[in-house]
């Protein structure tokens, strides 16, 4: 795969400073909903907005493309002001150098693919220009579909090619709302991996809604839970999953998000190490081998997690690793709790019962063995 | 042939009038069904239902209240004869405004089917690719609308080849100038000329099947348009 969008364009340096990153604020009053949030998102990575339908992360995304009008708001992105409506400043959506990958991938149906794919790209500066249309296609597998119409294409067809079109505009800033929502699950999986290659390629700030925790968990690297048109949390991903104050830790499936990279692979037991992003842990897990150093994401759900005062060496459980309690929290069910542990920096979540936690005496600052069950591999 | 140069005159005149009509309404009905289209403003119920008007009011009604505005006291036509045009009735230049009017429903209605049929999410798509308003009506709305343009046109040129009504009102009968085919038609049938009636009659007929017959069979669904 040699076509990339490593040389997508990166902010220049003049306006990175102070002003890197994305600062968002919009006031947006419907009849019985608003939207009211204040973001600041980071300058690179994806940001997932997720939130149940109606919660208004769609509305968010179309005001930071300009398609919905804010009554009030200020939007800045590395640097560049495209909205402050204090100042009477609003730059049109089509001055506005973004990609917009919509529910529907939206394609022109009296366009072939390859006109399609144009449309935006013969519309910047040439000198602007630095993603071609065989890296575009390349990189989201479409090179044999430019000469056909849309209507002949599939579902994740047409919305690969959507998402090359958008890309062929060089943005400086790419929004997908629920791009994967209208496909069914087999098509879905044919198009995250695309959309990992993307995360792990592009340079420019990537803003994902989605109501799908799935999608969020592979792809996100930052998390904001919108909920009727608030923004309830906006951080890392894995400090946000892990944090017991939010609904999506006391949901019967909840469960944390850590980035690592692939070590050793241990051929004869089929088991791979993988380091954790922060301090020095690691895990193993059942997986095919993995060519070394390359990053990885895991969920640890924490139905999976149990603790122990000590390190239990006769066990079948192959992952321990010292923690240390840093809150516990009663959950919807009251014969469980949820207890947040750090490992030397990685924050878990573990769910044991309430008696459990008596006995052991569980409180914040103790130190114990997170004992992991299972660990899968999300990308 | 018994076809006399007077008719040739009339058909000639009608295609004329016809065709400057028709280039005339997609001009100015394509920004009207536009807008009828897109808005969300209050006018938009009055102004359709102005533009719809010709369809329900008799032809004569329609040119009576023409020729008082165009004539020499009328608003038009006193700012017609400022500019030092003369007054409108009983010219061809009147009868084009007339004919303007009077096809004006057949070739916005199709045009707004047809508008509304293309949606509100190409046109975000286009924005979101770096084209202006008037760069996307071009690249998208038009073709993607085209259907609904071709309608208009066949539409707007036989209403306005089959109009009679307003042209008597406003343009009289004065052959080269004003008399159109469905005039000389009526002309034979007052002269007792029935056999050149039924030769321009007739020919109006299978004009106007053959107008319809290939709207009809050039058009996949039968949505825009009457």
């Amino acid at each position: 795969m040699q076509a990339s969008a490593h040389d997508l364009p990166a902010p220049s340096g003049a306006v990175l400073a102070a002003s890197e990153g994305i600062h968002a604020r919009f006031l947006v009053a419907y009849p019985g909903f608003s939207l009211d949030v204040d973001l600041r998102l980071p300058g690179r990575g994806v940001t997932g907005l997720f939130g149940k339908s109606g919660s208004g992360k769609t509305s968010c995304l179309r005001c930071i493309a300009g398609l919905a009008p804010a009554r009030s708001g200020y939007l800045r992105v590395n640097g560049e002001v495209w909205l402050d409506s204090a100042n009477r400043v609003s730059v049109p959506t089509h001055k506005r150098p973004l990609g917009y990958v919509f529910q529907e991938p939206s394609l022109f149906p009296h366009l072939t693919v390859q006109d399609n794919l144009l449309y935006g790209h013969k519309r910047i500066p040439r000198a602007q220009r630095r993603v071609r249309l065989e890296q575009a296609a390349g990189l989201l597998g479409i090179d044999h579909l430019l000469a056909r119409m849309p209507a002949g294409l599939s579902g994740g067809e047409r919305q690969r090619v959507g998402i090359a079109r958008a890309l062929l505009t060089s943005p400086r800033l790419l929004l997908m709302d629920e791009p994967l929502a209208s496909l069914d699950a087999g098509r879905k999986q044919e198009i995250l991996p695309y959309l990992e290659r993307l995360h792990d390629e592009l340079e420019i700030p990537l803003i994902y809604v989605s109501h799908s925790q799935e999608e969020i968990a592979r792809l996100a690297d930052h998390l904001v839970l919108i909920e009727n048109g608030r923004a309830i949390a906006s951080g890392p991903i894995a400090d946000t999953l892990a944090r017991l104050d939010l609904p999506s830790a006391m949901a019967g499936d909840a469960s944390v998000v850590i980035d690592g990279r692939a070590g050793e692979h241990d051929p004869a037991y089929g088991l791979l190490t993988v380091h954790l992003a922060r301090g020095g842990s690691f895990l193993r897990a059942v997986h095919a081998p993995v060519p070394p150093g390359q990053r990885l994401r895991i969920a640890i759900q924490a139905r999976d997690v149990s603790l122990a005062l000590n390190r239990q060496e006769d066990g079948s459980i192959l992952n321990l690793l010292p923690v240390r309690v840093v809150e516990v929290a009663a959950t919807g069910n009251p014969a469980h709790v949820m207890v947040r542990v750090d490992a030397d920096g990685t924050p878990l979540l573990a769910r044991i019962t309430r008696y459990s936690a008596d006995r052991l005496e569980l409180a914040p600052g103790k130190a114990a063995w997170a004992q992991v069950k299972a660990v899968s591999l999300l990308a | 042939m018994t076809l006399t140069v007077e008719d040739f005159y009339a058909i000639w005149l009608t295609l004329q009038l016809a065709l400057l009509t028709t280039a005339l309404l997609l001009l100015v009905g394509t920004p009207v069904a536009w807008w009828l289209s897109r808005t969300t403003s209050r006018l938009k119920g009055p102004v359709g239902a102005v533009v719809a008007l010709p369809l329900v009011l008799p032809p004569t009604v329609l040119g009576f209240y023409l020729l008082v505005a165009m004539g020499p006291e009328g608003f038009v036509g006193r700012l017609t004869q400022q500019a030092g045009l003369g007054t409108l009735p009983f010219s061809f230049a009147g009868l084009v405004v007339g004919s303007v009017f009077y096809s004006m429903p057949f070739v916005v209605q199709p045009l707004h089917n047809a508008f509304e049929a293309v949606g509100r999410r190409p046109l975000e798509a286009a924005a979101t690719l770096r084209a202006g308003p008037w760069d996307t009506f071009f690249s998208v709305v038009v073709p993607l609308a085209r259907p609904g343009f071709v309608t208009a046109a066949v539409l707007g040129f036989a209403h306005t080849v089959g109009e009679f009504g307003v042209v008597l009102m406003i343009g009289g009968n004065i052959p080269q100038r004003t008399r159109v085919v469905s005039v000389q038609i009526y002309n034979h049938v007052e002269a007792m000329e029935y056999a050149q009636a039924h030769w321009l009659a007739g020919g109006m007929v299978v004009f106007s099947f053959v107008v319809l017959l290939a709207l009809y069979t050039s058009r996949r669904a039968p949505s825009a348009g009457f």
